[in-house]
């Protein structure tokens, strides 16, 4: 199922866009309890498929992605499509625009299937706390998964213990995991894409800040903010890239220089690079599992001439806080644009100005949504503000210069988890609340976000669950090429193993009854 | 230390955002213990980083209209309109609780 073959396909007529099209929106139906797609754009879908179509007849396909069914996070604006952030604030919102990136997605001829599922505002790192219902991990589905399952269990017992995606970006993660799209867009602020691709054993890339436009994409932390790929191998990851990497006029944080996408070549020899080890990211709360794989790994590159130090990044610790206060300072602001007046949900209190501003913000924001804007507000406060805000801005450099001085130092990659453990079951996962749960999954994620650094979440083994487990590497700023290219002879050697999806089809009615209940709840 | 009722108040009005009840007012309280955290990292002679292109040069462009017209397609977002102005309540009246 990797891309190029079915790019091969195409090009040869073995399979036509619109034959794609339709097995992905008809496995979208039989998937539909995963809750991973909000909106399904089957119409323009199978318009986009028709012309992709017709342009192979012609043999003039737009580039490698023509006729290629893709999702897209529903925090980016797509043109004459609902674009909600999983939030009441934005239900009904018919974007006028596409995102950059969504604009480029389309004009290199992919097809649109739909906007995915998230967290609200990307807020969150279980893909549960948006107002559609939270996404289940395909995986808990699986004949993995069940096998590993104590006791063996029916059935019914799925809706008890399906777990998580991880997030925020889940829907992204679920669809591409579900084989219902062959990449799909997400967003990374802490780890939202790399999240989810890790419990979702998918490929889940966090580009280099100012590598790609974030026009369109509703902003979180402008400063930390990146659209995320996600896909089911390395090099798909990187076709995906070179058609959205570069220059964009209308996203001035996004750098001027030449970029020139890359195919990537086949490592064999591994003698040449050396692999950091940071061992702040040895994080408590770490699985023994993990903690394992991460090791073994290490010695993967050991054993094949890499040289594999352990280096330290001594602020990593304070990562959390420092995203904490800066995540929650830059929300607050860019939160105020939600007011009912211009877009989006509005109140039917109009006793005054503030009052139906403060009444939409109420109908519209979530709990999580409220409390970080308030907690952002605090931060913000004459009397704060350089005790919280500015010093936040000031462990953000100290954390940055962390990297800076081990990459300085000759470390080429480093190597470390993506998660503390495998995906927990919902039942689990919301027992703590939205902050208490994103501070413990964010840790080892969030820091290349402090630092603007590219990471990739690569799947690497099943845990004793049966669930994905993936280890991340991070590298030098705008270095794509070789983070990509040692990512994939990684990938290479673990020889992931393909999910076996279950035959859902006739749980179908009965799941999807009681979901909507459940997620109603 | 507690935050005090006014901050409270404040922040209410600020953020245009309610703390609907003492969940929510704990939850604040929970996030500046939180952030309190910070204050054990040294920053002596460290410089804020607002942005991590912080070396490279900002990308400007001429000021000129390259785009623009499409007064239609951003007022069909807007629920209350007249003609071509997004229309509000009364502005001066403060919030009223």
């Amino acid at each position: 199922r990797l891309r190029f073959q079915v790019s091969a396909a195409l090009r040869e007529g073995r399979v036509t866009p619109t034959e794609l099209c339709q097995r992905c929106l008809s496995l979208i139906k039989s998937t539909k309890f995963l809750n991973a797609y909000i909106t399904v754009a089957e119409e323009a879908a199978l318009k986009q498929a028709d012309e992709s179509e017709k342009r192979y007849r012609r043999g003039q396909p737009l580039s490698v992605l023509d006729g290629i069914p893709v999702a897209v996070k529903d925090n980016f604006n797509t043109a004459g499509i609902e674009t909600t952030c999983a939030s009441n604030m934005l239900k009904g919102y018919i974007s006028p625009y596409n995102a950059t990136v969504v604009q480029k997605l389309l004009d290199w001829g992919a097809v649109l299937l739909g906007k995915t599922n998230l967290d609200e505002f990307a807020m969150g790192s279980g893909s549960t706390d948006g107002v559609f219902g939270p996404v289940r991990n395909p995986w808990s589905y699986s004949r993995q998964y069940k096998e590993k399952s104590v006791p063996k269990f029916h059935s019914e017992d799925t809706e008890a213990n399906w777990v998580i995606t991880g997030g925020s970006s889940g829907g992204s993660a679920a669809a591409v995991s579900s084989f219902t799209c062959f990449a799909a867009l997400g967003s990374d602020t802490g780890g939202s894409t790399r999240n989810p691709a890790a419990h979702c054993g998918v490929v889940g890339l966090k580009p280099t800040y100012g590598l790609i436009s974030r026009h369109g994409l509703i902003p979180l932390v402008n400063s930390m903010d990146v659209p995320g790929i996600l896909t089911r191998c390395v090099d798909d990851a990187a076709v995906v890239l070179g058609s959205l990497a570069g220059h964009d006029p209308k996203d001035s944080t996004t750098i001027q220089d030449n970029f020139k996408p890359f195919e990537l070549p086949n490592l064999t020899d591994v003698s040449k690079l050396s692999i950091g080890i940071p061992k702040e990211y040895h994080a408590p709360g770490l699985s023994s599992e993990i903690l394992s794989l991460w090791s073994k790994a290490a010695d993967l590159f050991k054993n094949a001439g890499a040289k594999v130090i352990e280096v330290s990044l001594p602020h990593t610790c304070y990562s959390i806080v420092c995203y904490h206060v800066l995540c929650t300072a830059e929300v607050a602001s860019n939160m105020a644009r939600f007011d009912g007046l211009e877009y989006g949900h509005r109140s039917d209190m109009n006793k005054s100005t503030e009052s139906m501003y403060a009444a939409t913000r109420r109908e519209g924001f979530n709990d999580v949504v409220r409390g970080r804007i308030l907690s952002g507000n605090y931060f913000l406060l004459k009397q704060n503000y350089e005790n919280y805000f500015v010093k936040a801005q000031k462990v953000r450099r100290l954390i940055a210069n962390d990297f800076v001085k081990v990459f300085r130092s000759g470390v080429d990659l480093l190597l470390t988890p993506t998660t503390l453990s495998d995906a927990v079951p919902y039942m689990e996962f919301i027992k703590e609340d939205n902050r208490t749960r994103s501070t413990q999954d964010d840790i080892l994620t969030q820091a290349a976000n402090m630092a603007g650094l590219p990471a990739i979440n690569v799947p690497t083994a099943l845990s004793e669950r049966g669930l994905p487990v993936g280890l991340q590497f991070i590298g030098r700023a705008f270095q794509e090429k070789q983070l990509l290219t040692v990512a994939k002879w990684f990938e290479k050697q673990v020889k992931f193993p393909v999910i076996q999806l279950e035959e859902v089809k006739r749980h179908d009615h009965g799941v999807f009854q009681h979901q909507k209940s459940a997620s109603f709840s | 230390q507690k935050v005090r009722a006014e901050v409270l108040e404040h922040l209410e009005h600020l953020a245009l955002v309610d703390f609907r009840d003492s969940e929510g007012v704990e939850r604040l309280q929970r996030a500046i213990q939180f952030a309190d955290q910070l204050h054990e990292v040294n920053t002596d002679g460290v410089e804020p980083m607002d942005s991590v292109l912080e070396d490279r040069c900002l990308y400007l462009r001429e000021d000129d209209v390259t785009e623009g017209n499409c007064t239609k397609e951003l007022l069909k977002n807007a629920r209350e309109k007249v003609e071509e102005y997004f229309v509000a309540p009364p502005g001066i009246v403060l919030l009223i609780k």
